[in-house]
């Protein structure tokens, strides 16, 4: 196995592109390597045999996985370059906790909106707002999904705004989510600003209306060389078009 | 307030707030706890310290909420230092980190899945979940501890849901003695260490308690 760094990655993964904006910002050389989902590498399958995803950071030889994972990672090996995560460990677990919280229900998103494109509101009300009275939502087998449109759609627009107040309430009057300084949330954030168009096309929203510090926030990240680079590889286009195939590939002609 | 007042909002039966407690105990740190009612009624500490999710456990070190269990540990390992329970080097912590990642993910809902069916769900939910416990066998290996040769971070993450696998055995209608062996003799292992055996609950009251939760459901 070859020494220095490989990045196994794909073009619209917002979980690869935290990595990349890590390593921009690190200034740390790699090699980056795209993967095809429909035909992973023997290199992916070897270095993450339990879950066959990108992102897997590669350091002499030995794989790291799970975006927020290389994020400290990369944090922690790179230290004489300017830290990602905050020195004092409660504002460590605060910045972890947020970061999980966007994780945890950017899966959910992922998952769905290649399923039920008219269910991409429902899907990213359920990645900010956790509490919603109006349906569940499952993964995984044994589980199902319900929703109807009109009302539930028009609730889960509600609990959408409701749930980008939340982070836009995190953010509050700072520059960035870490502080003054660009930092390991706002890594692991700015990757979705990517698919806000897409949300207010379909739902008819308008995002900057409701929460116009997210969206300033969200501008100046693109601001960052890092960021603006990686956003570059992957237009919203692409995302369509990803969609499209994950749609075909689940037999959804929707 | 004193320094390094530690408050624990807990839920005995909990294998997330049994991790936090296995951390406190292996750091030798004192604390005061209150045991939430998590079915009558949620108390208002629970609900201003953890508003989004209003979930045990939450930390509360001089009055400032640490939520998420992974991350208390995480916490309570980057506050008081002694003794460490991640792994000095980076790439051994970050092998922890995905691991104890993995846990969070799978086992608990891998083992509700279980007591949340009958038929051939239950089937399929037993197998999955016996599943999940092979990959963990396989990260565990040979070796005495998922930390290696000493009791630690992994060790402290997962050891909390033991006390509810007899209830998944029972239901499932397997042994994991017998479908991953090594991982049985992991469990006796850990539960050999005094911060594991003073806070492990007795199986019986999980048990107890999945017999209400189904009956909720509507399962029996």
């Amino acid at each position: 196995m070859e020494d220095g760094l490989i990045l196994l990655g794909y073009n619209i993964s917002m979980f690869a592109m935290r990595v990349r904006i890590a390593l921009d910002e690190k200034g740390i050389e790699y090699e980056y390597r795209e993967e095809r989902l429909d035909n992973k590498s023997p290199l992916l399958l070897e270095m993450n045999p339990v879950h066959q995803k990108v992102p897997v950071l590669i350091h002499n030889g030995k794989p790291v996985s799970e975006s927020l994972m290389i994020l400290e990672y990369i944090d922690e090996v790179w230290k004489d370059k300017p830290p990602l995560l905050p020195s004092d460990p409660y504002q460590r677990a605060q910045a972890r906790f947020w970061a999980d919280l966007i994780d945890k229900k950017a899966r959910l998103f992922y998952e769905y909106y290649s399923k039920y494109p008219q269910c991409v509101i429902v899907v990213f009300a359920e990645l900010i707002a956790p509490h919603n009275a109006y349906f569940q939502i499952y993964i995984n087998g044994g589980r199902r999904v319900w929703f109807s449109k009109g009302e539930e759609l028009e609730a889960a627009k509600k609990e959408l705004m409701d749930g980008l107040k939340l982070l836009e309430g995190e953010l509050g009057e700072k520059v960035y989510f870490g502080g003054d300084k660009f930092g390991f949330l706002d890594v692991a954030l700015i990757p979705f600003y990517n698919c806000f168009d897409s949300f207010e096309s379909c739902g008819k929203l308008r995002i900057e209306e409701h929460c116009p510090k997210l969206i300033a926030w969200a501008k100046r990240c693109m601001e960052k060389e890092s960021v603006s680079k990686s956003f570059a590889v992957a237009p919203p286009s692409m995302i369509d078009e990803y969609i499209l195939m994950t749609r075909k590939k689940n037999g959804n002609t929707e | 307030m004193s320094k390094d007042e530690l408050f624990l909002l807990d839920f005995g039966l909990s294998p997330f707030c049994i991790r936090v407690r296995i951390a406190l105990a292996e750091k030798g740190l004192q604390y005061k706890g209150q045991e939430e009612d998590l079915f009558g009624g949620k108390s208002e500490l629970l609900q201003k310290s953890n508003p989004i999710y209003e979930k045990v456990p939450v930390l509360l070190h001089n009055g400032k909420p640490i939520l998420e269990s992974t991350n208390i540990v995480y916490y309570i390992d980057e506050t008081f230092a002694s003794p460490p329970l991640l792994p000095a080097c980076s790439y051994g912590r970050s092998r922890a980190r995905f691991w104890a990642d993995f846990i969070d993910k799978k086992v608990f809902d891998g083992g509700a899945a279980i007591w949340r069916s009958k038929g051939d769900e239950l089937e399929l939910a037993k197998n999955e979940f016996i599943d999940i416990l092979k990959k963990l066998e396989g990260a565990l290996g040979d070796k005495d501890y998922l930390g290696g040769e000493k009791f630690g971070f992994l060790d402290i993450v997962l050891i909390g849901s033991s006390s509810w696998f007899p209830t998944y055995e029972r239901i499932g209608g397997f042994k994991i003695e017998d479908e991953c062996p090594k991982i049985g003799a992991w469990i006796k292992r850990c539960k050999g260490r005094e911060s594991v055996a003073k806070t492990l609950p007795e199986p019986h009251k999980v048990c107890e308690l999945v017999g209400m939760l189904r009956k909720m459901h509507g399962i029996e």
